[in-house]
């Protein structure tokens, strides 16, 4: 009895999560479609909860790890800064890929056998990589570990070993237990996770979590199989596929195979490219602001150079003063800028861009001759026009083409390479300018400058 | 194989084609809502890790699902309080001002 009541809410669970994922991918209903969710998920929990109707240990340590949890993923999220939220999002999506991992423990721990026990080692194995990785790629993006690309020699090698060690052990744990096993098999799936990880830089991070976002969904999905939990089959592979679709979109906005993001330790070496032609041309606050309130069109491509100096209120303040001098601001936004999937869009709106002022890089990408001033801050390989030249390392990714501006500001810390550690030869343009400083600080000059206008 | 997992087959196929189908034709704008949001949806682990905890028996599977309860319990509270952080930046009337 109970249990038909315990699959309509299952039923209903999935109607309202594909109802609130679809909600979500439309600016305006977005808002409604975590509230449809989340109702299904609260319903899905208390269902479980009580159908368990086990009076004893287990249900005091249901309770207290409920609590635990939801209170440490609810206080940590409400705290983090608008800037950490890729960290964030990296770390749950985490959780749940442990979460995947630790089920099929127990599951593979008990007396299961025959199909149970195939699915839970393949849900355990993609499981405990999400976890060990999507750990590492929280530390990298937290700053508690290095950025850049971690390479050795010998990595992929040692890293096909590893895996293939992993998945040998799971094997061998299904066929003929030894003592142990599980340990070894766990332990090696989770060495594979880190492995893969530290070779990945910054910069490809959006591609990581959304990938490890697919995968915690398949772990949850191939758990939910050997559990004969239907809500968590569907739930699971909806996210795997989901989280595969954006994974394979932000790796072509890079117009990169998925393969060589993960394997390549893109950006461990720097390139030399050689000398440029030209030279770089360094410009001072005041010039730019007269530039800038003289121009009829002003566009700005940011990058995560803005994210990391918080300069997106100034640039909002920015946007304003120009917007009531009759300048028209719009926003290019590189899909790949930032650290996570739609980074900059998030940052902008939260300093209180309106939307429509922000633009895809197809949308706006032909609007730059027209610009009488391109303000680029912080963002750097995304703009870099070597990635036209064939034999460069950025060869072939879609860029903006903020060079065909009548003028290009960049803003700029200092003289360093991007994360691909190539040369940018925008900087040696002549239509290019650069203005040096912390991009918070240079845009509250700029600021500044144009209210003494 | 047992009918019951072919037909968890049959669903999990027409999973994984809604999935695709509900984010094909989503703008840059929405992706980290997205991102975040089936973030969330994968915390339905959750369920399956009270599953696992209720049913265990030796003390090593207790800890374990308990472990288990914990990070789902996180990814689902975290998931939650994070998507809808970034989707309030998209509401227009309630934007707090910068």
């Amino acid at each position: 009895m109970y249990d038909d009541l315990v699959d309509a809410v299952y039923i209903a669970t999935i109607f309202f999560f594909v109802i609130g994922l679809h909600r979500m991918s439309h600016p305006i209903t977005a808002r409604s479609g975590i509230v449809w969710a989340g109702g299904a998920m609260l319903l899905a929990t208390v269902v479980t909860f009580v159908g368990i109707g086990n009076l004893g240990t287990n249900f005091v340590l249901m309770l207290v790890g409920l609590g635990i949890g939801g209170t440490i993923g609810y206080v940590a999220a409400k705290r983090v800064a608008m800037t950490d939220m890729p960290q964030m999002v990296a770390i749950y999506n985490g959780m749940g890929g442990g979460a995947a991992g630790a089920i099929a423990a127990v599951e593979l721990l008990g007396s299961t056998v025959g199909t149970t026990a195939d699915l839970s080692v393949a849900g355990g194995l993609i499981g405990g990589i999400s976890f060990a990785g999507s750990v590492i790629a929280f530390l990298k993006l937290q700053g508690w570990m290095p950025q850049r690309a971690i390479a050795f020699p010998g990595q992929q090698p040692v890293n096909l070993l590893v895996l293939a060690g992993a998945i040998g052990s799971g094997i061998l744990v299904l066929a003929h237990p030894f003592p142990n096993g599980l340990l070894v098999f766990f332990a090696l799936a989770l060495g594979y996770g880190l492995l893969m990880t530290i070779p990945i830089g910054g910069a490809d991070m959006p591609v990581v979590i959304s990938l490890y976002n697919a995968l915690t969904g398949l772990a949850v999905g191939l758990d939910g199989f050997a559990l004969q939990n239907y809500s968590m089959v569907i739930a699971g592979t909806l996210v795997g596929a989901a989280g595969s679709l954006l994974t394979i979109l932000m790796a072509r906005a890079m117009n990169r195979s998925i393969a060589n993001v993960l394997f390549s330790a893109f950006g461990a070496k720097e390139t030399d490219t050689g000398p440029i032609a030209g030279s770089m041309k360094s410009v001072e606050a005041d010039d730019v602001a007269v530039m800038l309130a003289y121009a009829g069109k002003v566009i700005v491509a940011p990058g995560y150079g803005m994210a990391v100096a918080q300069a997106q209120q100034k640039v909002k303040e920015l946007t304003d003063l120009l917007t009531a001098k009759g300048v028209t601001v719009k926003f290019a936004i590189h899909p790949v800028a930032g650290r996570m999937p739609g980074h900059m869009n998030v940052l902008l709106a939260e300093a209180g861009v309106s939307y429509d002022q922000l633009f895809d890089r197809d949308e706006i990408n032909n609007e730059f001759p027209s610009a009488d001033v391109v303000l680029v801050i912080g963002a750097n390989d995304v703009v870099n026009p070597a990635a036209r030249r064939a034999g460069s390392p950025l060869e072939g990714m879609p860029i903006l083409d903020v060079d065909q501006a009548k003028m290009v500001v960049v803003l700029k810390r200092g003289q360093g390479r991007g994360f691909a550690g190539v040369e940018n030869e925008l900087f040696y343009k002549d239509n290019a300018r650069l203005l040096y400083g912390d991009a918070s600080e240079s845009v509250a000059k700029l600021v500044q400058a144009l209210k003494k206008l | 194989m047992t009918s019951d997992v072919a037909t968890a087959v049959y669903i999990a196929l027409l999973a994984a084609f809604c999935g695709y189908e509900v984010i094909t034709r989503v703008p840059v704008l929405l992706h980290t809502p997205l991102m975040s949001g089936s973030n969330f949806i994968h915390g339905i682990v959750l369920v399956g890790a009270l599953v696992v905890l209720g049913a265990a028996q030796t003390p090593l599977e207790q800890g374990i699902g308990f472990v288990a309860v914990v990070m789902g319990a996180m990814n689902v509270t975290g998931g939650y309080v994070v998507t809808e952080r970034i989707l309030q930046m998209f509401d227009r009337s309630k934007r707090k001002v910068g």
